[in-house]
C-alpha cells in the first residue's frame, strides 16, 4: 500500500548512481503519484515519462538595478552585501549578476532608494501527466548559477499536493540545491554504486541525512556477485538496505531507450513494487517512532 | 606610483600568495617614497565574490597596479573599471617582484579565471 501525501526524496553522492532509475520506477508502480524532477541542470524524468497535456511556469528572480542619479555613492549596499555582488569604481555602481543571491538587502538599506529590482528569468517549471503519474520538471537555463529558486518553486507546488505520495528525484552531490530538495521529505533513499568509490560518495550524502534528522535507507544498485564496499558501509554504519538492484543486461537496455522498467517487464515490476513496499514500511515505523 | 601584491606573511620576504581574493595580506608599496604598508584582507573568509571585494579594496587604496599570480574574472572586471594595470608575478619574494615591476621586468597578465565555486563549466 501507499500513503498519501508522503515525500520520498531519491538522491546520491554523485550523478549516475541511478537515481532517475529509482524514482521513475518508484512512482510508476505506486498506484497514483507525484514525480518531482529537481536535478534542475540535466532533468531526464520525462524522457522515461513523455508526459502530456504540459503546462510551463517560468520562473525569475530579482536582480538590483540601479537609478544612476539618484545613487550619491555611500556604499552602504556594497558594504552590506555578503555575497560581494556589488562594487563601486570611479562613482559607478556595479553589480554582478550571477554572483547575487537575489536577497534584496540592497535595495531596503539604500537611503537614496537608487535600487530597484527587475525580474531576471532563470528556468522554468512543467507539468505533464503520464497514466498514474503526474510529473513536475524543474528545468535551468543554461549559464544559471543557482538553480535554487526552482526547487524552491517545485517543492512548494508539489507540497500543495495532499492525496498523492511525491517521489523527489534530487540533482546529485550534497550542495544547497539538494538540501532545498529533501528539505520537507518524509524518507531519504540513498542510491549507491557497490565500488569503494560508490561507498565515499554514499557517505557524502549519509552525513546530508542525519544532519537534516530525516529517515533513510540505501538502495544498492549495479550490484555483481562479488565483495561490495557499498554494503559493508551500510552493515558498518546499520544502515538498512532497502533493495539490491542488479547489474542487468535487460535494465539496462529498457532504461538507455528511456522506457520504464516497471511498465515494460513483470521482474521489474516485482522488484520496485517490494522496494515501495520496504519504503512503505520504514516510513510508518517512523511515524510510530516519532509519535 | 603605488603597487599591490597579495601576501602571505607581513613582510617583503614573504611569497606572493597563489590566490588573489583569498590572500591573507595586501602589501601596498609606493614606488616614488618606497614606503610600504600591509593590510587584512577582509574578503578572505567570504561566502563568495572574495575577488570582486579584494578588488573593490585594491582599487580603494589608489593603486596603480597589481601583481599577482592569477586573478579571476570578477575582480579584472573591477580592476579594469577601476583603471588597475594587473601584473603577472614572478617566482621568489615580495621584494623582488617588486625589483623586477620598477626594473619593468614584469608582463601583464593575461588569463583570468572563472570563479572555483562549484559554477565553472
Amino acid at each position: 500500500m501507499t500513503d498519501k501525501s508522503v515525500k520520498i526524496a531519491v538522491l546520491s553522492g554523485k550523478g549516475g548512481t541511478g537515481k532517475t532509475l529509482v524514482s521513475v520506477n518508484l512512482a510508476a508502480v505506486a498506484e497514483n503519484s507525484l514525480y518531482v524532477d529537481c536535478d534542475v541542470e540535466e532533468p531526464n524524468g520525462h524522457l522515461f515519462f513523455k508526459p502530456e497535456n504540459i503546462s510551463e511556469k517560468t520562473i525569475s528572480v530579482k536582480k538590483p538595478i540601479f537609478n544612476q542619479n539618484l545613487c550619491d555613492g555611500c556604499r552602504k549596499c556594497v558594504d552590506f552585501c555578503k555575497f560581494n555582488a556589488l562594487a563601486f569604481i570611479k562613482n559607478n555602481p556595479y553589480v554582478f549578476e550571477e554572483v547575487c543571491h537575489s536577497c534584496g538587502g540592497c535595495v531596503l538599506i539604500c537611503p537614496q532608494k537608487a535600487i530597484e529590482e527587475k525580474e531576471k528569468p532563470i528556468g522554468k517549471v512543467q507539468k505533464g501527466v503520464s497514466d498514474n503519474v503526474k510529473i513536475y520538471t524543474g528545468i535551468m537555463n543554461t549559464g544559471v548559477a543557482s538553480g535554487t529558486p526552482i526547487i524552491k518553486e517545485l517543492i512548494s507546488e508539489s507540497n500543495a499536493e495532499k492525496e498523492l505520495p511525491v517521489f523527489i528525484d534530487c540533482p546529485p552531490g550534497s550542495a544547497c540545491i539538494v538540501m532545498e530538495s529533501i528539505k520537507d521529505a518524509d524518507y531519504c533513499i540513498l542510491v549507491a554504486e557497490p565500488t569503494v568509490f560508490g561507498a565515499h560518495n554514499l557517505n557524502m550524502v549519509y552525513d546530508l541525512v542525519r544532519l537534516f534528522g530525516k529517515p533513510h535507507g540505501v538502495v544498492l544498485n549495479k550490484c555483481l556477485n562479488e565483495d561490495n564496499p557499498t554494503e559493508e558501509f551500510c552493515r558498518n554504519n546499520h544502515i538498512p538496505i532497502l533493495s539490491r538492484i542488479p547489474f542487468d543486461n535487460e535494465l539496462g537496455r529498457l532504461n538507455s531507450e528511456a522506457k520504464i522498467a516497471t511498465r515494460e517487464n513483470k521482474r521489474f515490476n516485482e522488484l520496485f513494487s517490494s522496494l515501495l513496499d520496504s519504503v512503505m514500511k520504514e516510513v510508518q515505523h517512523e511515524t510510530i517512532v516519532d509519535s | 606610483m603605488k603597487i599591490a601584491i597579495p601576501v602571505n606573511e607581513q613582510n617583503l620576504k614573504s611569497e606572493v600568495c597563489q590566490s588573489f581574493g583569498r590572500a591573507p595580506h595586501f602589501l601596498f608599496y609606493d614606488t616614488d617614497t618606497k614606503e610600504s604598508y600591509f593590510l587584512d584582507n577582509s574578503a578572505v573568509a567570504s561566502q563568495g565574490g572574495a575577488g570582486i571585494r579584494a578588488a573593490q579594496v585594491i582599487a580603494d587604496h589608489g593603486v596603480t597596479a597589481l601583481i599577482t599570480t592569477r586573478c579571476g574574472e570578477n575582480a579584472e572586471e573591477v580592476l579594469r573599471k577601476a583603471e588597475v594595470l594587473i601584473y603577472k608575478s614572478i617566482s621568489g619574494t615580495v621584494q623582488e617582484n617588486i625589483d623586477a615591476f620598477v626594473a619593468d621586468k614584469l608582463i601583464l597578465l593575461k588569463d583570468f579565471h572563472p570563479g572555483f565555486h562549484g559554477h565553472d563549466r
